[in-house]
């Protein structure tokens, strides 16, 4: 089943490309990210040029993360206060993104500055959880202990400016939850992700926010974030292919609802260590590619336009 | 998995009455078989000024009786369409041009001293070739050479391997084929060796990716005057004004070339994506967008079970 994709100039095959999409979506489903972390990089693989994949993979991943959040929405585990707010930031963190994207894509080293960010990014932070998850697990096993330590102080919560956010419990200043918002922003626009894989933890770890309003509320603000995205790199970039898109938008949908399911069987803890493992391995896979000695030296380019 | 299309460019009916004045000539060659292929080479080597002149004289009655006669060879393809169109399930596929020779010497196509080489030329634009390096341990781009006018695409197809048709330096003049064709680079005063490496990754590039492709035998001669030419058309053809050329050889000099244009343009649907991609981009986004979020939301209707 071969089909044409109008803006990345190439036929691919329809069937692989829905696979991919649904084997993505059960994984995001089974975690609550979007899954843009995997789908980015695996259209790379198949050849797609980065610039199509980053920019459709953030079109995807607004259905993905819609299917989700309305899900959460139904079981009340979604804190949209909160969600504004770090959207606020998104939207600032992504603009500046999307016109450090056009430099890099005129520079030639885009390619080069999204497998780094993947690399950089992915293998702390699945680092950081597979650390957690384990600790976690091995305590679980001695006694129960809650992730929310009662009276611990970070110094994030001594920051000026504070709110209240009555779903996740919580009461602590905007600056942070702010820059969270853009940091991950500016990270969508570039690597073409919703930001889930990093917003999850961040919340949980940084803010303290509960597990299960953590995903509901993550998923709300990516629709938005990645929305943003899709419209300025339609728009500037015009790297968005609406047919590949919605390939991957059917099979992750489909696949998003299994995965949902088949999450619900596993306890917190082991999702976090099966996402942690699954994060360090995509990482380790972009440093491979980073380190070792590719196939091909030259590669060939458009004249770049800014 | 069907052809998309198979144009067939048919040769003009009108050449065929031109041959049969042509085909009485030969009688008396026959009989004088033995010097007319020494004395061929001779004036077309250097001169095809004198034998330029000799159609616009049309009583050659004379001159046939004088001695060797004068072949004004001359070449055509028609085309029997001068457009193509790549619908969703494109996957590649081959051309065929017919084409006609007129005014050959029958002594000498017999013996297969004629070849044609037929080339598909793609619209040319200006090409990055970037070379990675080694950079503290990592695989970076670092030099880069610019080339201008470079052929997206470029299908050749010939009656025999290039190098028993003509010399080499014979093809760096017509800049024929893709391993002779003249690349330009933009800073001609970059060093040559450095644009001797780039060229040469350009070029293959270019191969390897199935843009650039050669077709030994691919030109076969159903008679002494007619040719048949198969092309292969790669799946990422590029859109645009291609340029159908037709080089005619004798003896390994080359004599005439003749060119028609052939349009390749998506079809309906992926033309008005590509299209609105580029001029209504904005638009384009946000429909990109809500066609993730309807497609998120009606997935979460036909999947959930909850």
């Amino acid at each position: 089943m071969n089909i044409y994709l109008p803006i990345a100039e190439m036929s691919v095959n329809g069937l692989v490309v829905l696979i991919m999409g649904a084997a993505v979506g059960f994984l995001s489903g089974l975690f609550g990210v979007g899954g843009g972390f995997l789908i980015t990089p695996l259209l790379i693989f198949y050849n797609i040029p980065p610039a199509i994949a980053v920019a459709t993979g953030a079109n995807q991943v607004i259905a993905s993360s819609m299917s989700g959040a309305l899900a959460h929405f139904r079981r009340r585990t979604l804190d949209f206060k909160l969600g504004f707010v770090l959207l606020g930031g998104g939207i600032f963190g992504s603009s500046i993104g999307i016109v450090v994207f056009a430099w890099l894509r005129a520079l030639g080293q885009l390619d080069l500055f999204i497998s780094l960010l993947y690399v950089v990014f992915l293998g702390s932070v699945g680092g950081l959880m597979l650390v957690e998850s384990v600790n976690t697990l091995r305590k679980s096993r001695s006694g129960a202990v809650s992730l929310k330590k009662a009276g611990q102080h970070h110094w994030i919560h001594k920051l000026p400016l504070k709110m209240r956010f009555r779903t996740s419990k919580l009461f602590v200043s905007v600056i942070p939850v702010i820059a969270l918002g853009a940091g991950i922003g500016f990270l969508a626009a570039i690597m073409g992700v919703g930001g889930g894989f990093i917003m999850v933890p961040a919340l949980i770890y940084l803010l303290k926010v509960p597990t299960n309003v953590v995903v509901g509320t993550s998923l709300f603000q990516i629709i938005f974030t990645a929305a943003f995205t899709t419209i300025v790199h339609a728009a500037t970039n015009q790297t968005v292919d609406v047919v590949l898109a919605f390939l991957l938008m059917i099979g992750g949908v489909a696949g998003a609802q299994y995965g949902a399911k088949a999450g619900q069987k596993l306890r917190g803890e082991q999702l976090r260590l099966l996402l942690a493992l699954m994060v360090v391995a995509v990482a380790l896979r972009l440093a491979f590619d980073l380190f070792v000695q590719p196939a091909d030296l030259y590669s060939l380019g458009p004249l770049g336009e800014f | 998995m069907k052809r998309a299309f198979s144009a067939v460019l048919i040769l003009l009916a009108l050449l065929a009455p031109a041959h049969a004045q042509t085909e009485p000539t030969p009688a008396p060659d026959a009989a004088q078989p033995q010097p007319q292929p020494e004395a061929a080479p001779q004036p077309e080597a250097a001169p095809a000024a004198p034998a330029a002149p000799q159609p616009e004289a049309p009583p050659p009655a004379p001159q046939l009786e004088q001695g060797p006669p004068q072949y004004n060879e001359s070449i055509q393809i028609g085309l029997s369409t001068d457009r193509i169109t790549i619908t969703t399930d494109f996957s590649g596929t081959d051309l065929t041009i017919f084409g006609a020779l007129n005014d050959v010497d029958p002594q000498l196509a017999r013996q297969n001293r004629y070849d044609v080489i037929v080339v598909l030329e793609g619209p040319a634009r200006p090409v990055v070739v970037r070379r990675k390096d080694r950079v503290v341990g990592m695989w970076i781009n670092t030099q880069s050479e610019t080339f201008l006018n470079v052929p997206i695409s470029y299908s050749v197809s010939t009656t025999r391997p290039f190098q028993d048709m003509a010399q080499p330096a014979t093809y760096k003049r017509l800049s024929l084929g893709a391993d002779y064709m003249y690349l330009q680079p933009r800073n001609r005063d970059d060093e040559p060796a450095t644009i001797e490496e780039f060229t040469a990754a350009l070029r293959e590039r270019k191969q390897v990716t199935g843009l650039y492709s050669e077709l030994t035998g691919g030109v076969q001669f159903l008679s002494p005057n007619l040719f048949r030419a198969t092309l292969e058309l790669a799946p990422n053809v590029p859109i645009g004004t291609h340029r159908a050329r037709a080089f005619l050889f004798k003896n390994g000099q080359f004599i005439r070339e003749t060119s028609a244009q052939l349009a390749i343009q998506k079809s309906g649907v992926e033309q008005s994506i590509f299209k609105a991609a580029h001029e209504y981009s904005l638009f384009y986004g946000i429909f990109a967008v809500a066609l993730a979020i309807i497609t998120g939301w009606l997935g979460r209707i036909i999947f959930s079970r909850d």
